[in-house]
């Protein structure tokens, strides 16, 4: 047990634990107000793992350092890593567009976002007041954090868990059954693939060209020369004639003409 | 500083979540914000716990936890159908049963 655990469960709060909530709560708030401001779907995934790690930290000093451990392990290592995984699949070019579909929603979701807000800290603010935290060490009797949670969590709340080991399971299966995806057609074959391309003959057939590699050059974008001194077009990869290649390409032609 | 100090942080960040899911189009996104207010109401289970001095609301955060994990699994599976259909993950796109 640490000094902080010992202290945060004494009573009122101590001052290191101020500062780190000092520090790392703006730095929460303004990583939320950036995720609903920026535009790309990446950004906004990742200032998420900015709130959801600073979470954690809290979680520690309010002595959870169970759940702290778990918000790391769920929240920022699996549910983050499935958001971005959709995003790669769905198009990470995917950012909202500018137009308002409801005229006005903007102004008026902001407006009531700010009266709940005033709302919230003024209903907490009424009653609060007279409240001291207890801290948790009474009721976890020395055993530490973990045990005791394990021990509430295996008597007073084993249905509970074992509902929840119903709805992973429900979870797991309908997630599988919603990205499923029925084959239409028939899956080709080797050798019809094959046959499609012997009955195209011509060039198709042979393997393609290698590349060029000359003394000057060693790169895969060079391309190779032809017997009768041009340019064999096919032994440079598509990609590359699209963007780097061609300087290479014109490179090679010039030093032919000379 | 108080312990209360936790309980506005979370307000806030709810508040902020909330408004996320009304101004954000990207499905995607609407999820990230939804999932932020989960978080935010997980700080104030773990800080009741904390005041109260029991465990029960650290446990409640924790099934939390597991529900959102598999909320996240199904909406995420959701919205990839949707964009095979409309080739869309926008929340106006998916407006198969408007009026």
């Amino acid at each position: 047990m640490t000094a902080l655990h010992v202290l945060a469960a004494a009573g009122d709060p101590p001052t290191h634990e101020a500062v780190v909530f000092w520090i790392l709560a703006p730095i929460a708030v303004l990583a939320a107000l950036g995720m609903i401001l920026v535009r790309s779907a990446v950004h906004a995934a990742v200032l998420l793992a900015v709130v959801m790690l600073s979470l954690a930290a809290f979680y520690t000093a309010e002595a959870a350092p169970f759940l702290a451990v778990v918000q790391v392990v769920v929240y920022t290592g699996a549910v983050l890593m499935l958001f971005v995984f959709v995003l790669m699949l769905v198009g990470v070019d995917s950012t909202d567009s500018l137009v308002e579909t409801l005229r006005g929603q903007r102004v008026a979701a902001a407006v009531v976002g700010l009266g709940f807000a005033v709302l919230l800290v003024v209903a907490l603010a009424g009653t609060l007041d007279s409240f001291h935290p207890k801290g948790v060490a009474a009721a976890e009797g020395g055993k530490g954090n973990v045990v005791a949670i394990a021990e509430k969590l295996f008597s007073s709340y084993v249905f509970a868990f074992e509902a929840t080991s119903a709805l992973l399971i429900t979870a797991g299966l309908g997630a599988m059954v919603l990205a499923h995806r029925e084959r239409l057609t028939p899956r080709r074959t080797q050798k019809e693939r094959m046959e499609e391309r012997f009955a195209r003959g011509g060039a198709a057939v042979a393997p393609l060209p290698g590349p060029g590699v000359y003394a000057d050059h060693d790169a895969v974008d060079t391309p190779a020369l032809l017997p009768d001194g041009g340019i064999a077009v096919d032994s440079v990869p598509e990609h590359l004639q699209i963007s780097s290649a061609r300087p290479h390409v014109e490179g090679v032609e010039r030093e032919l003409e000379r | 500083m108080s312990a209360n100090n936790y309980l506005y942080l979370s307000a806030v960040l709810f508040t902020i979540g909330a408004v996320g899911v009304l101004v954000r189009r990207n499905a995607i996104v609407v999820f990230m914000c939804i999932e932020l207010m989960l978080n935010a109401v997980n700080l104030t289970l773990v800080t009741f716990s904390r005041i109260n001095g029991q465990l029960d609301g650290q446990i409640i955060a924790f099934f939390v936890m597991v529900v959102a994990a598999a909320e996240v699994v199904i909406g995420l599976a959701i919205i990839m159908s949707i964009f095979r259909a409309r080739r869309s993950a926008s929340v106006d796109d998916a407006n198969l049963l408007k009026y």
